[in-house]
């Protein structure tokens, strides 16, 4: 009954960081560098939550999340945006790509589990 | 080491190794920017390593990085959206930023001092160029919060019981954008619930007649009575991702502010209240999912609301797709590299035991074994060559530390220089690379300090104002070349004589050659410094950048014309793993020797041999003498000495100039050997460096010359040349 | 096999050392080769060998019968070298052949005779009886030298 979910982040470090919190909490945690590579994950895998950055080369976040809910079985799927700008524009651009919500980096891994409960279940 | 199986001690260490990709890609970026770069995506690089630096700090709290990192970020976060443009000036400061922010990347990660001094400095010169607007409110707090983060996942937050409850109504009417963003109202009201003990009541009120059902507009809304210890923004919380997206009201009784975190309180009364999870807003009012506890159900039709919002059209995900993807890396612990390397050694030392005894069973060269063999030799030359290359990385990193050790030496020392790299991209062993550094970097400050003329005598000269420094990596021959040129004055080979005949280096009547005078250079105790500057001073000279590069198997030579400027080659192996080797025989015994020490083999002839007291000999040898030793005596595999005339004897160089002859009984061949240590044995045999392993499965000894002749009581270092010299000119 | 419970059951490796039986705890025992010549290392002390290439490791070998000042027998293709294990170094004890693996249980095991004096006693840990023959248990950290204390 585990969760999956997809974290999409350019930074091998923020990448770790999310791995090290999700996966004692129990969750299904899948990996892609940047929002290409987030989609091509995608094709093959459902999860029940989406984390992304915002800054990647190749595809940034607003770009991927486009991306994401122009499939119609990622169009309900959470979406977290994962920033280090807490910026209100920032958000609010994130919300019209359609992301669900955001974390604010550095996340509290108890937060970020928190916030993928509330989003997911 | 005891953190090793701290998951958090793994991340810090992965997060500065990729800081060090990051510093690369930023002074490669900076390097574009300030060559006039027009694509917006190299700003973006320089922005994005800035920034994953920042976020990576943030998480490990190292906030004096993520200070300067954050407004580093700022200023160039100007730049990206095109309201700084920056001037060469500017440049500059991108480039000393970058350079300090890489020393407090190291300061972090080795937990040194950090220099703070230099980071407000440079802060107030990076500030300067955000304007007036932008300074002030850069002085306000960072609005980036450092947090050093702990992957303890304790989610049961002491949850203390506290009589305050209170009851608050909140209504909760999504909207249709809510949907579009991913969020889902059972979520949130079951999040709700969570919070206390909860009622919930859903109000079809708005639902429409079902010929007028807009499909995707969601008209019901919820009315939640929650008791609850938390306090109203623990309830807004919830609410926090989807505000402005629905209609929400909260009213409370008097709630004292209770701002303890509590965690996940049961709520078992409002499940059955709860709408089933739902995909999509069409099953929220489907008859299976209206909610028992549901009033007044007065269906009132309203206007459609507006479509979904178009996705964000600013196109920036397509403009950054076709930019080149990343290449695919894979992180290996060296440990499992050296087994490969290993097992590749013993492969190799296979194959050829496997062709000797196929030799010597008389196969026709033709038959299908033989070719078969062929084929596996090939193939297993293959496999070592990539299993050797697997260790190798470009030089670019260490390219990119010489760029910033030529900035600060030329500012020292006031003189305009330019870096010229060549062949970033060539590869070379992991630890040839990091024990390159040191010497390098000598080599670096001494062609700036020394090499390059001041400015305005190459002015005088009718020379470029600045001085070029051309860094240079080639792969030749089976070996890695790197040279350090400079376009200066050359050797002063005047000066350099008398200083090494003043330091008595050489006696004074000795007659050099050019070659000769410049490689005094080399020598321990040289310096051309009249004054030793605070650059390439410090009491370390050439002759220890020589001794570096020696111990990595490698050989330095210098090649300076007067005028045009001095270069500097080094010739390398492409990995430590394996040796240029001289294969010989000695007393029935096969040995090796470090074929960069051979400088050239002899035959002995009749009047060659001369001694110089019992049993000291020494060997004529280009009009001088050089010590003799048989080195199957000194290793002790005969007593007694073999220097008959037409014996083999190999002169070598050691590494402090001091020179032997080695009598040896054959040489059976000149090849790379696969290195193998000793250092489990319980025994350290004097002069035996490391041993190989022969094709024929047999262990040969490597030898460490030096080792086996200081053994010997030779005459060393300048000495010896000078007692070369006398003799010559006797 | 034993029945006496608390004490603790050994296996034994046996083999032959210039017409003597000695033996090794088989658990410090990670294989056993045939001949292959060694190359002599320089200036070694005479029990000192050489080395041998154990899959493309460098191993030390050490005559056994040298260490315990037994004369030495000329090698020949019967002899084996014991590769054993101490404190994460591997070692080659060349012995003239190996006999056989015993099963005997501590109490099978008697110290053996005080004579501090004979060298080859300090290396002997135990003795035991086998087929009425006495079978020298080796203390395998007397008998292979750290290498620390070899390098001063």
């Amino acid at each position: 009954m585990s969760l999956k979910v997809l974290a999409v982040d350019d930074s091998r470090t923020m990448r770790d960081m999310i791995r090290m919190a999700l996966m004692p909490a129990g969750f299904d945690v899948h990996l892609a560098e940047d929002g290409v590579h987030g989609i091509e994950v995608l094709d093959g895998l459902t999860p029940d939550a989406i984390i992304t950055d915002i800054n990647m080369p190749r595809m940034d976040g607003f770009g991927f999340i486009d991306a994401v809910r122009e499939q119609e079985q990622h169009r309900a799927t959470p979406i977290l945006v994962l920033t280090t700008e807490s910026a209100p524009e920032l958000k609010m651009r994130a919300r019209e790509a359609g992301a669900t919500g955001w974390i604010v980096k550095p996340f509290d891994p108890a937060k970020l589990v928190k916030a993928l409960q509330m989003v997911a279940g | 080491m005891s953190d090793q199986n701290d998951p958090m001690a793994e991340i810090r260490a992965s997060f500065f190794i990729e800081c060090e990709e990051l510093m690369e890609a930023l002074q490669d970026g900076l390097q574009e920017l300030e060559d006039g770069s027009e694509d917006p995506e190299t700003i973006n690089v320089v922005f994005r390593a800035v920034h994953s630096i920042k976020g990576g700090a943030g998480a490990f709290g190292l906030e004096a990085l993520v200070r300067f990192a954050h407004r580093y970020e700022t200023v160039l976060d100007e730049v990206r959206n095109g309201s700084l443009h920056p001037d060469s000036d500017a440049m500059k400061l991108f480039f000393l930023a970058a350079d300090h922010l890489s020393d407090l990347i190291r300061g972090c990660r080795d937990e040194s001092e950090i220099d703070e001094a230099t980071s407000d400095e440079l802060l107030t010169r990076l500030d300067a160029l955000l304007g007036e607007d932008s300074v002030s409110e850069e002085v306000e707090p960072e609005t980036f919060e450092v947090q050093g983060v702990s992957l303890d996942l304790d989610l049961d937050l002491g949850e203390e019981p506290d009589d305050s409850a209170t009851v608050y109504t909140v209504r909760f009417k999504p909207e249709q954008d809510l949907f579009a963003t991913g969020n889902e109202p059972s979520m949130l009201l079951r999040n709700l619930c969570d919070l206390g003990e909860a009622t919930v009541r859903c109000n079809f009120a708005d639902l429409p007649s079902l010929q007028d059902l807009a499909p995707e507009t969601p008209y019901v809304e919820w009315i939640v009575e929650l008791k609850t210890e938390a306090a109203e923004p623990e309830i807004r919380d919830i609410f926090e991702f989807v505000d402005g997206l629905c209609e929400l009201e909260i009213i409370g009784g008097a709630a004292p502010a209770t701002l303890d975190t509590s965690g996940p309180a049961e709520a078992p009364s409002a499940e059955e209240a709860l709408p089933p999870p739902a995909t999509g807003t069409a099953d929220l009012i489907s008859d299976d999912a209206a909610p028992a506890e549901s009033t007044s159900a007065k269906v009132v039709p309203m206007g459609a609301k507006p479509a979904p919002p178009e996705a964000s059209k600013d196109g920036e995900g397509e403009r950054k797709a076709n930019t080149t993807a990343a290449k695919s890396v894979v992180r290996v612990d060296l440990e499992r590299i050296e087994r490969l390397v290993n097992l590749v050694g013993e492969l190799v030392i296979n194959q050829a035991m496997l062709s000797q005894s196929l030799d010597e069973a008389g196969l026709s060269p033709h038959s299908d074994a033989m070719n078969g063999l062929e084929e596996f030799q090939r193939l297993t030359r293959d496999i070592q060559d990539s299993v050797m290359m697997i260790r190798a990385q470009p030089v670019k990193s260490l390219f990119q530390r010489m760029s910033r050790i030529v900035r600060e030496s030329s500012a020292a020392v006031e003189k305009e220089v330019r870096l010229v790299t060549i062949g970033e991209a060539t590869e070379v062993d992991k630890t040839v690379i990091e024990r390159l550094a040191d010497p390098l970097t000598h080599m670096i400050r001494n062609a700036v300090d020394h090499g390059l003329e001041a400015t305005e005598k190459r002015q005088e000269l009718g020379k470029p104002r600045a001085g070029t420094v051309t860094l240079t990596a080639a792969h030749r021959s089976g070996r890695v070349i790197i040279e350090v040129a400079d376009d200066g004055g050359g050797i002063n080979r005047k000066r350099v004589h008398e200083i090494a005949v003043t330091k008595g280096l050489v006696p004074a009547e000795a007659q050099l050659s050019d070659g000769e005078i410049d490689n005094l250079l080399f020598l321990p105790g040289f310096s051309t410094a009249k004054q030793v500057s605070n650059l390439s001073g410090r009491g370390v000279g050439m002759d220890v950048v020589k001794t570096s590069i020696q111990s990595l198997g490698g050989r330095i030579t210098i090649n300076s014309e007067p005028g045009k400027g001095t270069t500097f080659s080094i010739s390398l192996p492409l990995t430590l793993a394996v040796l240029d080797g001289m294969v010989v025989n000695v007393a029935n015994e096969t040995l090796v020797l470090p074929l960069n020490v051979v400088v050239e083999t002899l035959s002995l002839g009749k009047d060659d041999v001369q001694m110089l007291r019992p049993g000291h000999y020494v060997v004529r040898w280009r009009g001088g003498f050089v010590p003799l030793y048989d080195l199957g005596v000194m290793l002790g595999y005969r007593h007694h000495r073999q220097t008959d005339p037409g014996s083999i004897v190999l002169l070598i160089v050691l590494e402090d100039g001091s020179r032997a002859a080695l009598v040896i009984d054959g040489i059976q061949d000149q090849r790379q050997v696969v290195i193998k240590g000793l250092d489990d044995s319980f025994y350290r045999a004097p002069g035996i460096a490391a041993a190989t392993i022969l094709g024929d499965g047999q262990i040969a000894l490597i030898l460490d010359p030096a080792d086996v002749i200081s053994g010997m009581g030779h005459i060393r270092g300048t000495d010896l040349m000078l007692s070369e010299r006398k003799i010559a000119n006797e | 096999m034993s029945e006496q419970g608390q004490n603790k059951d050994l296996e034994l490796l046996t083999f032959r050392v210039a017409d003597q039986e000695y033996s090794l705890d088989i658990m410090s025992v990670r294989e056993i080769r045939g001949w292959t010549r060694t190359t002599p290392m320089p200036h070694a002390p005479d029990y000192m060998r050489g080395v041998i290439n154990l899959r493309g490791t460098v191993l030390p070998v050490m005559d056994l019968a040298r260490r315990l000042n037994l004369p030495s027998q000329e090698t020949n293709e019967r002899n084996v070298i014991i590769v054993v294990k101490l404190g994460g170094t591997l070692t080659g004890l060349l012995v003239d052949a190996v006999s056989d693996i015993v099963a005997i249980t501590e109490d099978d095991l008697q110290p053996p005779p005080d004579i501090s004096s004979d060298p080859q006693m300090s290396v002997v840990r135990s003795l035991t009886v086998i087929d009425d023959q006495m079978i020298r248990v080796l203390d395998l950290a007397a008998v292979v030298p750290v290498s620390s204390e070899e390098a001063a």
